[in-house]
C-alpha cells in the first residue's frame, strides 16, 4: 500500500512512510548512537545484578574469593533462606503491605487525578503543587516523630503502621502521574458511546476504563516498586516478622557467629526480591509505552 | 416520526458565552437539513444539544413532538458523526461499528451482517479489523459515518463529515449519504462547510452567524432571495459581488452604470421592506454576467461595461474572470465578518476600487488583461438595505414569479 502512495499524486502520504531514502542516513546514525548509549547503560546496571546473582550461587566458603562467576556452584544458599522463618514471613509482608498501599494509594490517586483532569475548580494546580512538594518531603525526617507515636498508638509493628506512610508517600507520585495520563484521554468519547445508547456508567466501564487502564498499570507498577523497596521506614517501624519487610529482614539476617556476615544468604533474598520487579517491568513496558490512544481525534 | 423542533433555544455555555441565541427551527420529519455558517458561529453548539450532549440554557427541544430538554443521550435514538471522529481507539473497526449495536443486546450474526453491510457501502471491508490509529483521516472519518449508519436511529447528525476527504471520495460519499438517507428517510441534520454539500444534498439549508439563524430555505431560495447580506455572500460559489448604488427614479446608478430597474425587481421592491430610494447595496453574483458578445437582446435585460479583465481563470466549460471596479468602499459590519471568515479577498475593496469576479462561458474569447465589454442580467439584481444589511426585495411568490436559478446557481444567461 504504502509504496503507491509515495509518489506524487499521493492524496495524504502515510503516516510513518514519509522520504524513506532520504531518512534513512539519518536514521542509521541516530539508531547507532542510541544502542551505543543503551549498550553503556546495560552494562552499567546488569553487572551488579550479575555480580550478586552470581555471589548467591556461591558456596559459604567462597563467597569473599574475589572471582566474578562462582567456582563451587550451589543452591544451598535458597534453600537456606527459605526455610528460614523470618525470610517467608518477611516475603508475605512485603508483598501484603506492598499490595495493599499501592491499591488505597492509586484508588485514592484516581479519583483525585480524575477530578483534576476533568473538573475546574480553584487551586487546581496548588493541589498539584503541593503534591510534588510532598513528594519531596525527606521520609528520614518523619521516621523519628512516627517511631514515637506509632509506640504510643500501637502501630508499631504492624501492617497499618506501615501502609499508613507508604500510602501517604505513594499518593502525591500516583496522583501526578495519574492525572497527566488522564488529561490525555479523549474524553468525548464518553458522549460517542453515550450517544451510541450507553449509560454514563457503561461509557465509563467500556470505553473510559480500558483507555485509562495502561496509565493506572504504570502507577501501579511505580507505586509498588517504591513500596517494595523502602527500608527507612520498614527498618525503623518494625522489629519483628509480625510486620518486617524483606529489605528488613535482610539486614537482620545473622550469620553462624557474630562475627560472620552471611552474605550467600543476602544475595539469594536480594535475587528473590528484585527479580520479580524486574519481570513485572519487562512485561507491562511494552503496554505502559503502547500508545493505546493515539489516533482517536483528528490530528 | 422524528421531526425536530427547536422552540426559542438558547445556548449559554458556563462562562456566559451565548453560543446559540433563540433558535427556532423546524427540521419536518425525514427531512434533511443543512446547518451552515462561519467557524464558531454555533453549528456544533447546536447539533450537541439536540444529541443532548450540552445542557439547554433556555427554551425547549421537541423531538417528534416531545420535549427532549431533560433526556439522557442514549434514550434520544440518535446517531451522530462527530466533527473530530471520536471513535474508540482500544476496538476494531468492525467493534467500533458494531458498538451501539451491542449495547442494545442485538444479536451478533445480526451485527456482523449490518457491520458487513455499511463496510461495503463505505468501502471499509479490507480494515474491518484494523484499530483506528493504523487508519488514514479519511478512513477514521468513513468509519464514523459508518458507526452511525448500522444503526437504524430516529435522527442523523453529522457535523462536517465529510471534511476530510479527498474531492473524489467526497462525491462519492456524499452522493452515499444522500442514498442512504432517503432510503432509511431519516430526519438529519448536516453541519457542512462545503458550498456543493450544502446546495445538492439538503432539503433545505439554515445559515447561522454568531449564534443567529439567518434564514432558512431550499437551497434555490436562499440562493435566489438572500434575507441579508451574510446570507447573500455566504451563499453561492464564487460569492457575490457587491457594489454600492443609488435608486434613482426607475433605474439604479451603479459604478459599472446606470441599471434600469425591470418591472418584476420594481414589484418586488416596492412590496419590500425598504422602499424604493436612496442608497443601497447592490448584489451582483458571478453567474449573471456574460461576455457581451454572447448576449444577443442585451440592451433590453441588462447594463453593459467595459471592464479590464486582470486574472482569467479557465475551468474548462467556463472562466473565471477578475476585474476592478471604481467605487467607494461597500462597507458592512455583516461583509467584513464573512471576509474574515472566508479570508475572502474577493470581497475586499481594494484603492478605492472593488474587486469583481464575474463567470463567462466557455465560448467567450476573453483574454487576460484585456478589456472586456461585459452584460450583467439585471432580472437578478440584488438590494440590500447599508444600514440594516436587510434585503429589499420582497419575497417573489404573490402572483409574480422571478426566474429562479437551480439550486446549483449554474444556469447562465438564456
Ligand atoms: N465549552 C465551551 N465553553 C465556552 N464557549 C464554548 C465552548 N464550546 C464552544 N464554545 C464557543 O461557542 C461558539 C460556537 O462553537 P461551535 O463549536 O458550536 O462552533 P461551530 O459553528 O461548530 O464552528 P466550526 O465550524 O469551527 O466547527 C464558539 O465561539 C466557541 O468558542
Ligand atoms: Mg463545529
Amino acid at each position: 500500500m504504502s509504496a503507491v502512495e509515495g509518489t506524487g499524486g499521493a492524496i495524504r502520504p502515510a503516516a510513518r512512510g514519509g522520504d524513506r531514502s532520504g531518512a534513512w542516513n539519518e536514521h542509521t546514525k541516530r539508531l547507532t548512537g542510541w544502542s551505543g548509549a543503551l549498550f553503556v547503560i546495560s552494562v552499567c546496571s546488569l553487572i551488579p545484578v550479575l555480580w550478586i546473582v552470581f555471589l548467591s550461587l556461591k558456596t559459604p566458603a567462597s563467597a569473599t574469593d574475589g572471582s566474578f562467576i562462582p567456582h563451587h556452584w550451589t543452591l544451598s544458599n535458597y534453600s537456606a533462606i527459605f526455610s528460614l522463618g523470618t525470610f517467608t514471613a518477611a516475603l508475605r509482608n512485603s508483598i501484603g503491605i506492598g499490595l495493599i498501599s499501592t491499591a488505597l494509594a492509586v484508588l485514592l490517586a484516581s479519583s483525585a487525578a480524575y477530578a483534576i483532569a476533568r473538573l475546574d475548580f480553584p487551586g487546581k494546580r496548588a493541589i498539584l503543587a503541593v503534591s510534588l512538594a510532598v513528594a519531596m518531603f525527606p521520609q528520614i525526617s518523619l521516621v523519628g516523630p512516627l517511631y514515637n507515636l506509632w509506640r504510643q498508638v500501637g502501630l508499631y509493628d504492624t501492617w497499618p503502621g506501615l501502609i499508613i506512610p507508604y500510602m501517604t508517600f505513594a499518593l502525591p507520585l500516583s496522583i501526578y502521574t495519574l492525572s497527566a495520563f488522564f488529561r490525555d484521554i479523549p474524553w468525548e468519547l464518553e458522549q460517542a458511546a453515550q450517544v451510541d445508547g450507553a449509560t454514563p456508567f457503561q461509557a465509563f466501564t467500556k470505553v473510559i476504563v480500558p483507555l485509562a487502564a495502561p496509565g493506572i498499570v504504570t502507577t501501579f507498577i511505580i507505586v509498588f516498586i517504591i513500596c517494595w523497596n523502602d527500608f527507612v521506614f520498614a527498618i525503623s517501624l518494625t522489629s519483628t516478622s509480625a510486620a518486617q519487610t524483606v529489605p528488613a529482614a535482610i539486614s537482620s539476617f545473622s550469620g553462624v557467629s557474630q562475627f560472620t556476615v552471611p552474605y550467600g544468604d543476602i544475595a539469594a533474598a536480594a535475587v528473590v526480591v528484585t527479580v520479580p520487579v524486574m519481570i513485572l517491568v519487562l512485561i507491562f513496558q511494552r503496554r505502559i509505552v503502547a500508545g493505546l490512544t493515539a489516533g482517536a481525534v483528528k490530528g | 416520526m422524528a421531526e425536530i423542533q427547536f422552540d426559542d433555544v438558547t445556548k449559554r455555555y458556563a462562562d456566559g458565552f451565548e453560543a446559540v441565541k433563540h433558535l427556532n427551527l423546524q427540521v419536518p420529519d425525514g427531512d434533511l437539513m443543512i446547518l451552515v455558517g462561519p467557524s464558531g458561529c454555533g453549528k456544533s453548539t447546536a447539533l450537541r444539544m439536540v444529541a443532548g450532549l450540552e445542557d439547554i440554557s433556555e427554551g425547549q427541544l421537541k423531538i417528534g413532538g416531545q420535549v427532549v430538554n431533560e433526556r439522557a443521550p442514549k434514550d434520544r435514538d440518535i446517531a451522530m458523526v462527530f466533527q473530530n471522529y471520536a471513535l474508540y481507539p482500544h476496538m476494531t473497526v468492525r467493534d467500533n461499528m458494531g458498538f451501539a449495536l451491542k449495547l442494545a443486546k442485538v444479536p451478533d450474526a445480526e451485527i456482523n451482517q449490518k457491520v458487513n453491510e455499511a463496510a461495503k457501502i463505505l468501502d471499509l471491508e479490507q480494515h474491518l479489523e484494523r484499530k483506528p490509529a493504523n487508519l488514514s483521516g479519511g478512513q477514521r472519518q468513513r468509519v464514523a459515518m459508518g458507526r452511525a449508519i448500522v444503526r437504524s436511529p430516529s435522527v442523523f447528525l453529522m457535523d462536517e463529515p465529510l471534511s476530510n476527504l479527498d474531492a473524489k471520495l467526497r462525491v462519492q460519499m456524499r452522493t452515499e449519504i444522500s442514498r442512504i438517507q432517503q432510503r432509511m428517510n431519516t430526519t438529519t441534520i448536516y453541519v457542512t462547510h462545503d458550498q456543493t454539500e450544502a446546495m445538492t444534498l439538503g432539503d433545505r439549508i439554515a445559515v447561522m452567524r454568531a449564534g443567529i439563524l439567518q434564514q432558512v430555505g431550499p437551497p434555490s431560495e436562499l440562493y435566489g432571495h438572500p434575507n441579508n447580506l451574510f446570507v447573500a455572500g455566504f451563499i453561492g460559489s464564487p460569492s457575490m459581488n457587491f457594489l454600492p448604488g443609488e435608486i434613482e427614479g426607475d433605474s439604479v446608478k451603479l459604478p459599472i452604470g446606470n441599471v434600469r430597474i425591470p418591472d418584476e425587481l420594481r414589484r418586488r421592491l416596492e412590496g419590500g421592506p425598504g422602499g424604493a430610494r436612496g442608497g443601497v447595496i447592490a448584489g451582483l453574483r458571478p453567474e449573471h454576467f456574460e461576455d457581451a458578445g454572447l448576449v444577443a437582446d442585451r440592451a433590453s435585460r441588462g447594463v453593459t461595461f467595459t471592464a479590464r479583465i486582470d486574472v482569467l481563470e479557465s475551468m474548462g466549460s467556463e472562466f473565471y474572470a477578475y476585474f476592478m471596479v471604481e467605487s467607494e468602499q461597500v462597507s458592512s459590519r455583516e461583509l467584513e465578518e464573512l471576509a474574515a471568515d472566508t479570508g475572502g479577498t474577493d470581497l475586499q475593496s481594494t484603492r478605492g476600487g472593488t474587486q469583481m469576479t464575474a463567470r463567462l462561458a466557455a465560448e467567450s474569447r476573453v483574454r487576460q488583461g484585456q478589456d472586456l465589454e461585459l452584460w450583467f442580467d439585471a432580472n437578478h439584481l440584488q438590494l440590500f438595505d447599508p444600514d440594516s444589511g436587510r434585503s429589499l426585495l420582497a419575497q417573489a411568490g404573490a402572483g409574480t414569479s422571478t426566474p429562479t436559478p437551480t439550486a446549483g446557481g449554474l444556469q447562465g444567461p438564456s
